[in-house]
């Protein structure tokens, strides 16, 4: 790859890339990466050309077993910073840090997906396929460093999952949900996009560290701000952050269950890996300006997503809401700026990973005669046919309101302290009446769970699997009281690496 | 050992309360009991070797923060020395006592398992009450002052079925309180000036805090008088001295063997024991001890009148020990600690085989308590009866005049008395005679009530009192050993001259000249000091030995080095060697006027009392209302509390944060749910319009305030 070819990347050496970097080096930088793009294509074609029965299932346990292995291949990968196309692609702690994230929550949720995609007639070779290609963007986004990476990353997981979405395509929920998915999705994108050409126009660059001196300048004009905004509201609207939340109730209702849990977890974490690589890479001098904007999108997520999730009957549309609030709360870490507010976000989206995969283990293993269910009214006087299972669920009830001292209440907690030692007082008074508001729905499950009047009859499930992922992650919150497995220390080299 | 002695008390306490499901109830106790046994010969063979000079013993690093640093660590001298031997002994009796008293308690039903918490409740107290005593700084003490606060407070409120009890252990807890209050005032206050709360640098400090003026309360106090009051209030809460001593008649409601260990012998005497530690202050500070002496003389009178006409067992030897409370007071605040100190401990030999004795009575009686139900039962239950009359013939004080025979009270009352007259303090001195007098009457009243005349109790009841077990006897006899022998064994030590009394106390002698030459400089500072304060000037012109620098040097040079501090113008102890003979044989003359006038009452004309409580409606009705004290807080503090409390609870918490709460909880959050809900239309142009309001809320926002710049 010849430097001459990518002129509008030349611009720059600040990432210490130079001319001379060869396709070799490249490829060495980009290795994940690739490995999963062409592993997915040989995938692809392999599938194609023989019998879908057979291979289905090797392929499940292909590509979560590569995800593993990448994982792995980063986690040894050191400390070194590597950059790529002159400061589009940067390989560092941070994006290493989130990359991992992504691939272990990615297989874990793909292997839960096995048994539910069987039952339903959905279990065909495409999904694995698309949750590689989307994880693959994300991985794109997490090692952005310049608006145009950012925007291919994006895409490439938008596109991959608006698919997703609509995977059970006989349901109509479930293509109404891909459909509505991808047409806010468009809306966002169209804006983002919006506020890229208006950056690009007032700083004359795309790379993240150009923009970041025009940013750091005493004087913005206001086109340049107004630049600032859309970019944030496109990477808003992936975190599903209020108001552009609107999308994620009904997408996580209407799309399979293991989309959801999928929804759930790796995008959230790379679009706040986005966020934070944005608003310090390019942004970071305007500190000011975006964090007035995130200030209010966390305030606004953490009391809407708490308030609106008390109404639900649906345990995915509650979780969509409880997600949107715990975004609030990731944000509210964001917005402490420097490197305590990184690394409270990143020890924050660490433990909601850990929280929700396990939530959705059991989700996912909901059902009802065969058929899948979703009505919390189903889980009434659960722990008298399952106390175990239901001991677990308690306690990830309890982590996710944030109770003491399970692992949930150590996520608050940082995101919490980064937000007072910011000075942002009303923000953190905001944040504890939120977790208030919050705590009583996840309550009101446990209190169908435990004391519910009208006994239904979940069917026993039959996956190994799943009901192992629910105790260990509930077991996780326990146990993660001692050291938070190690998270504060991992956390806090990443956000160095992304503060400094 | 002193670590051991400290200790095994609260292994006991762990045990018993904690393990008795695995160890079996009847094992917990026992092991308590052991535990116990143990710590007290323990503390009588280290009483017994210990030479008077004073050890730190440090054991783990307490508190570090900012200057506040401390070890937690033993302070052991003679009064230490002496508070161990009294608490254990007492306490290991009363647990071997309360095998007996707890075995059938009807507050408890068949299968309620009360037992072990009964001890490990006792067992913790014992504990606390070590710690108070061995403390080497104030924080530590203050932790055994509460310590025993919270074990009597379990304790008076065991029975928590019983109403009574509850309130009762509400208001000890709380008159402790404002006790307690004033003590930590009075650390904060040291803390403030010596910048440490080690008794020991406190004390070398002394000199200098007598110097120092204090603002407080939007006046000026000399700093040694205000602390030493400070202090003293607190004392007051925990010894029940007058105006805080309505918790203790209540106390009664717990258990009999609480009543002798707690609020008798030990816990009470915390009060005692803190002024006579604090000697070394009390001694700079001539305010608060003519206070000490006051409230102390009064407490005596008042409770010994009280005590002529309560009908309750327990509430007659209550008021007795308030009111013998009261001399130890005195005695410490005239300057004569060793004989407060020696009061200390021959009461509570006596007052606790007097509430032992009492309980067995009460034991016998199927928990009845009223004397006036008694009455002949000297044939009944005659071990008791003769407990109980060594333990009388103890605290009226019965010995023979001028020569060193007699009872525990005989000696050690009389040197507070004689003490009272050598200070010079007439007033005190005829409040004590009269209150001897009254002592005097009300026990043998009860004495008279309860095993003299015919039965007045229900004869089913009389028929089946019976002598109580083994357990409950043997205690008392130990007790009575030392009712009887106390008196004439430590008079020496606590009352006799001068050198043997610096001597038991490991206080070095005045005539040390090495350390004058030594710290010649450091004199002439504190000279200095002393002419520029002219209030003090008084007190080291009196000096008998040589100049005030020798005096002040030869504070400074003991100050805290001994269990007691006397300066060296404090010869009240020897001039109560000296008093008249008229004095010595007063208090003697006084309690035999109180007996012949309770035999007159009680024995040969049994209804005289009642005529006269006819006669003299109001001050009987005075007397038995406890001087309406009650009645008093009750219309003073009680009820304006109590209406704030309503009104905070009623209005403030019902109303405005409840109201607050449930209005936003159930009215305005389920409305936003319901508009969310409606916002969730399901229709995408709607979601597509809701993030365009979004944007142009934000954008606006920049457009109006121009982003940060």
């Amino acid at each position: 790859m010849n430097g001459s070819s990518y002129n509008i990347f030349n611009s720059s050496n600040y990432f210490g890339w130079s001319e001379t970097q060869g396709v070799l080096e490249v490829i060495q930088i980009l290795l994940p990466e690739i490995v999963l793009a062409v592993f997915s294509m040989i995938v692809l074609l392999g599938a194609v050309y023989s019998r879908k029965n057979k291979t289905t299932s090797i392929v499940f346990w292909g590509t979560a077993t590569t995800f593993l292995l990448v994982s792995i291949f980063i986690i040894f990968r050191g400390a070194a910073v590597y950059t790529a196309f002159g400061g589009a692609f940067i390989d560092d702690l941070f994006s290493r840090y989130l990359k991992v994230l992504i691939l272990l929550s990615a297989a874990i949720i793909l292997m839960l997906s096995q048994d539910f995609l069987k039952r339903n007639n959905l279990f065909k070779f495409e999904y694995p396929i698309l949750m590689t290609l989307s994880v693959v963007g994300m991985m794109m986004m997490v090692s952005a460093g310049d608006l145009m990476s950012l925007y291919m990353g994006l895409e490439l997981q938008s596109l991959s999952l608006y698919v997703l979405a609509s995977f059970s395509r006989d349901s109509v929920r479930s293509t109404e949900a891909g459909l509505k998915y991808f047409v806010l999705g468009a809306l966002s994108s169209g804006m983002l996009l919006y506020g890229s050409s208006l950056i690009y126009g007032y700083s004359g660059s795309t790379v993240f560290s150009e923009i970041f001196i025009t940013a750091s300048a005493n004087e913005k004009s206001l086109g340049f701000v107004f630049g600032l905004v859309f970019i944030t509201i496109g990477m808003a609207f992936k975190v599903s952050a209020v108001p552009f939340h609107m999308w994620t109730p009904d997408v996580y209702e209407g799309a399979p269950t293991p989309v959801t849990a999928f929804l759930a977890t790796a995008p959230k974490v790379a679009a706040m890996g986005l966020f934070a690589r944005v608003v310090h890479d390019a942004f970071g001098g305007a500190f000011n300006d975006w964090s007035q904007i995130l200030i209010l999108l966390s305030v606004l997520s953490m009391l809407f997503g708490s308030i609106a999730a008390i109404g639900q009957k649906d345990i995915k549309r509650l979780m969509a809401y409880s997600s949107i609030s715990h975004m609030g709360f990731a944000l509210m870490g964001l917005t402490s700026g420097g490197l305590e507010g990184v690394q409270s976000m990143l020890i924050y989206m660490a433990i909601y990973v850990m929280m929700n995969i396990g939530t959705f283990a059991f989700i996912i293993s909901m059902e009802v005669d065969g058929k899948p269910v979703s009505e919390i009214n189903s889980l009434q006087m659960y722990s008298k046919t399952n106390p175990g299972r239901s001991m677990a669920l308690l306690i990830l009830m309890f982590s996710l309101a944030g109770i003491p001292p399970l692992l949930g209440f150590f996520g608050k907690f940082y995101v919490l302290k980064a937000a007072i030692t910011s000075e942002l007082y009303l923000l953190a008074t905001a944040g504890v009446i939120a977790s208030v508001i919050g705590a009583f729905y996840y309550l009101r499950i446990i209190y169908y769970i435990y004391f519910g009047e009208n006994p239904r009859a979940l069917d026993q499930t039959h996956s190994l699997f799943n009901q192992t992922v629910l105790v260990i992650s509930a077991l996780a919150m326990v146990l993660g009281v001692v050291n938070l497995f190690g998270l504060e220390f991992v956390s806090e080299i990443a956000a160095n690496a992304l503060v400094n | 050992m002193e670590v051991l002695v400290l200790f095994s008390p609260l292994v006991g306490a762990l045990f018993c309360g904690f393990g008795w499901r695995f160890l079996g109830e009847s094992l917990a106790c026992w092991v308590a009991t052991s535990l116990l046994f143990l710590s007290a010969v323990l503390s009588w063979i280290l009483f017994l070797k210990f030479d008077g000079n004073t050890q730190n013993i440090a054991i783990l690093r307490w508190i570090e923060s900012g200057t506040l640093s401390t070890n937690w660590a033993i302070r052991f001298d003679r009064l230490t020395a002496i508070m161990f031997i009294v608490i254990t002994t007492v306490s290991s009796l009363v647990h071997l006592y309360s095998f007996g008293y707890m075995e059938h308690d009807e507050n408890f039903g068949e299968t309620e398992s009360y037992k072990p918490r009964f001890f490990a409740y006792l067992s913790f107290f014992t504990f606390t009450m070590l710690a108070l005593v061995s403390a080497n700084n104030l924080v530590q003490m203050f932790f055994g002052w509460e310590g025993v606060g919270v074990a009597s407070y379990l304790l008076i409120g065991f029975y928590f079925k019983k109403p009574s009890a509850n309130a009762a252990a509400i208001k000890a807890f709380v008159v402790n309180r404002v006790g307690d209050f004033g003590f930590l005032l009075g650390i904060f206050g040291l803390y403030l000036l010596v910048d440490s709360i080690n008794l020991n640098e406190i004390f070398q400090a002394i000199p200098e805090i007598a110097n120092t003026k204090l603002t407080f309360l939007w006046r000026e106090w000399n700093a040694a008088n205000l602390i030493a009051i400070l202090l003293f209030i607190g004392a007051m809460g925990k010894s029940a001295q007058l105006f805080l001593h309505v918790w203790l008649p209540d106390a009664m409601e717990g258990p009999t063997p609480v009543s002798a260990l707690i609020h008798a012998a030990t816990m009470v005497t915390a009060g005692v024991f803190l002024v006579c530690r604090m000697s070394p202050l009390m001694e700079y500070a001539p305010l608060a001890k003519n206070l000490i002496v006051y409230v102390g003389a009064a407490t005596a009178f008042f409770a010994a009148t009280v005590g002529l006409v309560q009908n309750d067992i327990k509430r007659v030897i209550a008021y007795s020990t308030c009111s013998q409370l009261g001399y130890m007071f005195v005695a410490a605040g005239l300057g004569a600690y060793s004989v407060a100190m020696f009061h200390l401990l021959t009461h509570a030999f006596f007052k606790a085989m007097l509430f032992l004795g009492a309980g067995s009575v009460i034991h016998a009686m199927h928990h009845e308590q009223d004397m006036r139900f008694y009455g002949g039962l000297r044939k009944k239950i005659p071990y008791t009866f003769w407990a109980m009359m060594i333990g009388t013939l103890a605290i009226t004080g019965v010995g023979i005049p001028l020569t060193h025979f007699g009872f525990a009270g005989f000696f050690s009352k009389d040197a507070i008395i004689e003490s009272a007259y050598g200070a010079g303090s007439n007033l005190s001195f005829w409040v004590l005679i009269i209150a001897a007098g009254f002592t005097s009457f009300y026990s043998w009243r009860l004495m008279f009530m309860t095993f003299f005349g015919k039965s007045r109790s229900n004869p089913e009841t009389y028929s089946h009192a019976r002598e109580s077990p083994i357990t409950m006897l043997i205690p008392l006899g130990i007790l009575a050993l030392g009712a009887t022998f106390s008196g004439i064994v430590f008079l020496a030590p606590f009352f006799g001259d001068h050198q043997k009394v610096n001597q038991f106390f490991g206080i070095s002698g005045p005539e040390s000249h090495a350390t004058l030459s030594n710290s010649t400089n450091h004199v002439t500072k504190i000279e200095g000091k002393v002419h520029n304060s002219s209030n003090e000037q008084a007190h080291y012109t009196i000096d008998s030995k040589g100049s005030k620098g020798i005096d002040v040097r030869h504070g400074q040079s003991t100050l805290g080095k001994g269990g007691l501090f006397f300066r060296n113008d404090n010869h009240v102890i020897e001039n109560a060697h000296h008093v008249p003979k008229w004095v010595k044989i007063s208090p003697f003359i006084s309690m035999v006027l109180g007996f012949s006038l309770a035999w007159v009452f009680y024995i040969r004309d049994p209804e005289l009392p009642r005529r006269l409580s006819v006669q003299q409606k109001y001050i009987y009705r005075f007397l038995l209302n406890k001087w309406y004290f009650d009645e008093l807080y009750e219309f003073v503090f009680v009820r304006g509390v109590k209406a704030l409390g309503k009104l905070l609870w009623v209005r403030g918490d019902g109303n405005m944060i409840d109201g607050t709460i449930n209005g936003i909880a159930l009215g305005i959050i389920p409305l936003f749910t319901r508009l969310a809900s409606r916002v969730q239309s399901g229709f995408i142009f709607h979601y597509a319009f809701g993030m365009i309001i979004g944007i142009l809320v934000i954008i606006s926002w920049f457009a109006i305030s121009g982003g940060s710049s």
